[in-house]
């Protein structure tokens, strides 16, 4: 795995860690930083954390680490917003929250443009393989070239278009008519 | 001798380990030529098939020179040029005797194993875990192909290696996908996968007559490449395939669907994907099965499902309503590869087919722990890498 790759599983298990902390601990998480009366925000936090959490252990996290980093906009501005208030009692743990949030941001940011490069394979110069038909003679000489294979018995569509499969394997023998009206 | 080796998830290494040796009377030991990076080969490294143990030889795309044989390899002489089909086949059993080779009742030595994981299991495969025998790979100097004298599909000197390698898995592959449609003249074959599997369904498709091929996915390369080949391409990041698939076919969606997918479909944009990450991350579902539910929901009624693609474990999900009421044929399987070599390689010596058009990358076979990385990633416009020992 690349260095990114390890860091994407590492804010994973970090981001599960700490929306379950959010989910069960929210009273003590608004205690700590003076914003009492806001658990059920801080709770949303938490699902959205664990949620994301879930997703950066996934092979392409890219998607959900775009995701973690607008998540932490918003809790940046969140708390930004609090901090606005002279009055909180708990201004310090509201300026250290800011400092943490905004050094977890630069980290996703990081991991997010590393994983953007690495499944980066749709953007950029696409190679040209439209010369690659794989057909010698030609595309038009190809079409129906094997039309002579028998195909096993046994893999015989079940039911298989009457229109076309006329025959043994309808039951009258002849294509089904049209339905007049 | 040198070889791939597996030692976890996303640890392929380049390793000295013993030289193989003749360990049973039908055995052979081929002199590899060249060996490929299959795109199941990605489910090891991505470690979702289970019983992998570290230091397994991996691959089992290969070919070469045989250059030594067992008192009863009868049917093979030192120095014949030989590909060696992934599916091991005793020749003599049951299901061999039908030509089912890939659920040989005897080349799996670890067949306990293998039936109480899938009740019966299938045959031995080269380099594929222990769940189907614990053989070495073909990703090495040296490989011991066990059955030899029913294992093998001797090739003419007048054709390159590049053309005949992918007689041993991708080309029967992507034809008894095609095959298993019965194609008739009026069909449209819709293909999901574009990877190299996907782009020999495709030219089967064409090959045995189908009125229209669809191959979708979301790689432009790929894409270019399927079109070439003769398919309508659809990139799903671009469009409605559901709409699409409506719009070329008269609202009566196609009548043979072909996954060359399997268990690890990428389509984050689809509510059913995210579902099955979630589930995946979670260890509450191995395999992730996004096509099989669109496939599902699109085919045409009494029409076929053909799934080459690898499938490992548990799925979660699936439209069994619709699979029922729509009287859908699901048809599946590893590849019976004997079965088919004999018509392909003449098709490939008369010039219908040259399977050497998926090939994009080569690199010697120290450099394939990175070229796993530029398969699996995608990178450089990368379909098909070809390993020279």
């Amino acid at each position: 795995m690349k260095g990114s790759d390890h860091l994407a599983q590492g804010l994973g298990w970090f981001g599960i860690g700490l929306g379950l902390w959010k989910l069960f601990e929210a009273k003590r998480t608004t205690r700590a930083l003076g914003l009492e009366g806001c658990e059920s925000l801080v709770r949303l936090c938490g699902a959205r954390d664990v949620a994301t959490g879930i997703g950066s252990l996934t092979v392409n996290p890219k998607p959900v680490l775009w995701a973690r980093v607008a998540g932490d906009a918003l809790d940046l501005a969140a708390l930004a917003t609090a901090l606005r208030d002279k009055h909180n009692p708990q201004r310090d743990n509201l300026q250290l929250a800011v400092a943490m949030v905004g050094a977890t941001t630069a980290v996703d940011l990081y991991v997010a443009q590393a994983q953007t490069r690495r499944h980066g394979y749709q953007s950029g110069v696409t190679p040209d393989y439209s010369h690659r038909s794989g057909f010698p003679k030609g595309l038009e000489a190809a079409r129906g070239a094997a039309r002579d294979f028998e195909t096993p018995g046994h893999m015989k569509a079940s039911l298989p278009s009457p229109a076309s499969s006329p025959g043994p394997r309808t039951q009258t023998g002849k294509p089904n008519s049209p339905i007049s009206g | 001798m040198k070889a791939l080796c597996w030692h976890g998830k996303n640890d392929i290494r380049y390793d000295t380990v013993p030289d193989p040796e003749i360990e049973h009377p039908r055995d052979a030991i081929i002199n590899v030529s060249s060996c490929a990076i299959c795109g199941s080969d990605l489910h090891l490294y991505d470690h979702f098939i289970p019983a992998m143990e570290s230091g397994d030889v991996v691959g089992h795309e290969f070919m070469g020179e045989v250059m030594e044989v067992g008192s009863e390899t009868k049917t093979l002489k030192v120095g014949d040029r030989v590909v060696v089909p992934f599916t091991i086949s005793c020749g003599e059993c049951d299901q061999c005797r039908r030509g089912n080779f890939s659920v040989c009742e005897r080349s799996n030595r670890n067949k306990p194993l293998a039936d109480k994981m899938f009740g019966h299991g299938g045959a031995g495969l080269f380099g594929y875990s222990h769940l189907t025998g614990g053989y070495a790979g073909g990703q090495a100097e040296y490989v011991r192909v066990p059955f030899a004298d029913t294992t093998h599909i001797k090739v003419p000197s007048t054709l390159t290696d590049e053309q005949v390698l992918f007689l041993g898995d991708i080309f029967p592959t992507g034809w008894q996908a095609a095959v298993a449609c019965d194609i008739e003249p009026t069909d449209t074959v819709a293909i999901w996968g574009a990877g190299p599997v996907g782009q020999f369904c495709v030219r089967s498709a064409v090959l045995l007559g189908a009125k229209q091929v669809i191959m979708i996915d979301n790689v432009p390369e790929r894409l270019s490449m399927a079109e070439a080949g003769g398919a309508i391409t659809i990139n799903f990041d671009e469009e409605s395939v559901l709409s699409r698939l409506q719009s070329l076919t008269q609202g009566k969606g196609p009548e043979k669907c072909i996954d060359a997918v399997g268990l690890e479909a990428h389509t984050p944009r689809s509510i059913d994907s995210v579902y099955d990450r979630v589930k995946q991350a979670m260890m509450l579902e191995s395999d992730r099965a996004h096509v099989l539910r669109e496939m599902i929901y699109v085919c045409r009624p009494a029409g076929v499902l053909s799934i080459p693609g690898v499938y490992g474990g548990l799925v979660d999900k699936i439209p069994v309503g619709a699979l029922m009421n729509k009287g859908l044929t699901v048809r599946t399987g590893q590849t019976h590869v004997k079965r088919w070599t004999d018509d392909l390689l003449e098709r490939i010596e008369e010039g219908q087919i040259d399977p050497s058009f998926v090939i994009t990358h080569t690199a010697d076979l120290s450099q394939g722990p990175e070229m796993y990385n530029t398969f699996r990633d995608k990178q450089d416009g990368c379909v098909k890498v070809v390993l020279k020992p």
